[in-house]
């Protein structure tokens, strides 16, 4: 049987949790300093656990005035300051966060719930070079295409998710620094700790005040932030539903927006396809940090005449998969971010069920205490199943057939979305013909979830608008120049 | 006795042809002195809804088509457009009151703008896309691509700033539903037979004519529709309405500019690189 288990018994690894220092409570980050927020202060929990890490402030609205306030009055010297010093200001950011690198990786794990190995490996050196990609950008962005003088917009409201909290505010932060703009920034409220750390560590680099102030609250705070009058651009990185809330609020204003939202993208595999390195490509684009990714491979499109032998050889893959503590250096696949979440999951898994698909999950021990999904697939998928057309956004995959190229490119389309996707072949020119007619931002071939601050990133869609990342990515940040 | 004329009937533009309303209603087109120039078709919704199916319908073949090739047919409306300069110009005298030395200019600039957006059909990937140098083994490409369908509510300007809007969606591959000026509709539909005549595809541009606040709510909530120019949009409110029902589908929206810019002045890159979009492609790099 291809299910049988061959996993190895390793003796437990966890990282030190020594290194992280979690304090009782946490104040807002306004004007440089740590103050009391007026709203109802709640606590982030360590979803591995259940344990309370913390008690959190809640920005109220006239905490989020103070942070747009202090945002602007900084605005007027760090919009004029030459680039090629707030350059200086992000090169310090990034050479901070390598120094705390393990720090950083070690506190997301524990807030977030995603193994330590993806944290210390992917999240924070990618935070690292975000800063460092875009320190670079600030002294030369005349030669960025977009015109001959351009302007920061002014004062940015950013609100991003608890599913890459410390790599989201880079992608956030560090563009729009770069750029001469300031920002306050909420982080979700399952995952402030990085963000509040992250404020410590604009205070190590001596930031000037006000150019980066974070505040901590729910979906009030965020809409309160972004309805702000004095805001200039809008950057949202969450749920599609919220994306449209958002960009109903700002209709009729000046306000420029930049929304990265939902996905359900599709994961083709081809009859030619390296067929090992695809299963892995498939386990890393669904059940790298535990489903919860925007961009996640969720629908697997394989072709019929290979799916009966991708099927045995992907469960075979998944059983080796190790599933628990985040700080277990040998964890794979970590915790589901709340309990909130573990909810939703559990209920599409169940219309799953009920539509009639075949559900299949790895047989493995679960934690008691914490949320936890073991990582599934659903065979017998159609188009019309709700498993198929909604995003999950936890360790679900979703498995459907073709015959023709034309066949999977309908399927692959055939959703509101259009963020990602991937093709896998040997044939160039059948990569090339996908990728042409595949209508979403990012295409990997022959290989999956692969982020580089160089690399812009950004949905076509539902999957909404505007780009983060490479010389596109600034184009969300600044205005032409008079 | 003077000889009775023959007189043009001013019909919608929908999929290369040019179809009555299904309505059967039209309204009074009056010159510039409040005098009657003609009929124009009064689109209706049905009307809107056929000109979204003809502009996704035509969608895969144009944007498909080489940059090259969409160039060449750019051009081809700039020299069809050119031999018929007589008649543009006296249109514009008719319907604007103009002098018939500033309707030439106009169309002289009419022309030349196509001329130059048909020249960046193959230029513009160049200039908005790039290859990036990821920290890894891995082509990266970023290109851009046309969003898709593009709803456009035209400005006054009956052909320059028509020609300014439209120009820049279709020629970097989408295809577009356009409201008229409803101050200024014939001259749109006069731009539809040059068109069709210009050997581009039916249903790349589709032209509307009857009341802007009417047609173009239904363009901005319309589920198959990838985005929207509300470039003619002068009522405050009706575009906040506008941008509040594109966002069901998120829509890209292109605000309405504080007043109608000067469409003489060399356009900006933004007017092609508003329905664009970026993809990036990886691929490993390995023996």
């Amino acid at each position: 049987m291809p299910t049988q288990s061959t996993t190895f018994d390793y003796a437990p690894a966890p990282e030190s949790r020594a290194l992280v220092d979690i304090k009782a409570s946490y104040g807002l980050f306004i004007d440089g300093e740590f103050v009391d927020g007026h709203g109802d202060a709640f606590k982030s929990i360590n979803p591995a656990t259940e344990e309370t890490l913390a008690e959190i402030s809640e920005a109220d609205d006239a905490d989020v005035d103070r942070a747009v306030k202090a945002a602007r009055r900084a605005f007027r010297s760090w919009s004029r300051m030459p680039g090629s010093e707030r350059a200086k200001y992000l090169y310090r950011i990034a050479r901070i966060v390598q120094e705390r690198s393990r720090e950083l990786a070690i506190l997301e794990s524990i807030d977030n719930g995603k193994p330590i190995k993806e944290s210390r490996d992917v999240d924070v050196p990618i935070v690292a070079a975000h800063f460092f990609y875009h320190a670079g950008w600030a002294d030369k962005l005349e030669y960025a295409g977009l015109g001959a003088n351009p302007q920061p917009l002014g004062v940015a409201a950013q609100v991003i998710p608890w599913n890459f909290p410390l790599l989201m505010l880079a992608w956030k932060i560090a563009p729009a620094l770069a750029c001469g703009n300031t920002v306050v920034l909420k982080p979700a409220e399952t995952t402030p700790l990085t963000a509040l750390l992250f404020a410590e560590i604009c205070q190590q680099a001596d930031l000037p005040p006000g150019v980066v102030n974070i505040i901590t609250g729910a979906g009030g705070t965020g809409q309160a932030l972004i309805a702000h009058p004095d805001v200039d651009k809008v950057a949202f990185t969450g749920s599609t539903e919220v994306g449209k809330a958002i960009a109903r609020s700002i209709a009729g204003t000046d306000k420029k927006a930049t929304l990265e939202l939902g996905g359900k993208a599709a994961n083709i595999v081809f009859d030619d396809a390296p067929i090992d390195q695809a299963v892995e490509g498939i386990v890393d684009g669904i059940f790298f940090n535990q489903g919860h990714v925007c961009c996640a491979g969720s629908r697997l499109l394989v072709q019929e005449s290979i799916a009966d032998d991708l099927l045995d050889r992907l469960k075979r893959r998944m059983s080796t998969l190790r599933i628990g503590d985040p700080l277990d250096k040998n964890t794979d696949v970590g915790a589901i971010n709340s309990g909130e979440q573990l909810k939703r999951i559990r209920e599409l898994s169940e219309v799953g069920d009920a539509e009639g698909a075949e559900r299949w999950e790895v047989a493995c021990d679960l934690p008691t205490k914490g949320f936890w999904f073991p990582p599934t697939i659903f065979t017998g998928v159609s188009q019309a199943h709700r498993i198929a057309r909604e995003e999950i956004f936890g360790p679900v995959l979703s498995v459907l057939t073709f015959r023709t190229p034309a066949e999977a490119v309908e399927k692959a389309n055939n959703t509101p979305y259009g963020l990602s996707a991937g093709v896998w072949t040997d044939k160039g020119s059948r990569i090339l013909f996908m990728a042409d007619r595949l209508r979403a931002g990012v295409v990997w071939a022959n290989t999956f979830n692969k982020f580089d601050p160089t690399s812009p990133f950004g949905g076509y869609k539902e999957s909404g608008y505007g780009r983060e990342g490479g010389r596109q990515g600034l184009a969300s940040y600044l205005k032409a120049g008079a | 006795m003077a000889r009775v004329d023959v007189r043009k009937t001013y019909k919608l533009y929908i999929g290369g042809a040019f179809p009555r309303s299904e309505s059967g209603h039209s309204f009074e087109v009056l010159d510039a002195k409040g005098r009657f120039l003609a009929n124009a078709a009064r689109a209706t919704r049905k009307d809107a809804r056929d000109a979204v199916a003809a502009a996704r319908k035509a969608f895969p073949g144009w944007s498909g088509r080489t940059a090259y090739n969409r160039g060449q047919v750019v051009y081809r409306i700039a020299e069809v457009l050119e031999t018929r300069r007589d008649q543009f110009v006296a249109e514009l005298v008719r319907s604007e009151g103009t002098s018939a030395a500033k309707a030439g200019k106009y169309v002289d600039a009419a022309v030349d703008r196509l001329v130059w957006y048909a020249g960046w059909a193959d230029k513009i990937a160049q200039v908005v896309g790039n290859q990036n140098p990821v920290a890894g083994p891995y082509f990266n490409l970023t290109s851009p691509e046309p969003t898709g369908v593009v709803a456009v509510v035209a400005p006054a300007g009956p052909l320059l700033g028509l020609v300014s809007v439209v120009a820049p969606i279709i020629v970097t591959g989408n295809t577009a539903v356009v409201v008229a000026s409803q101050t200024h509709p014939l001259t749109a539909i006069t731009l539809a037979e040059v068109m069709a005549t210009s050997d581009l595809p039916g249903g790349v541009v589709n032209i509307l004519t009857g009341p802007t606040a009417e047609i173009a709510p239904w363009l901005a909530s319309h589920m198959d529709v990838n985005a929207i120019d509300l470039a003619g949009v002068t009522d405050a409110e009706l575009a906040t309405s506008l941008e509040v029902a594109a966002a069901d589908n998120l829509k890209r929206v292109r605000r309405a500019p504080a007043s109608e810019p000067d469409w003489l002045e060399t356009p900006a890159l933004a007017a092609m690189t508003d329905f664009l979009e970026s993809k990036t492609v990886w691929h490993p790099i390995g023996v």
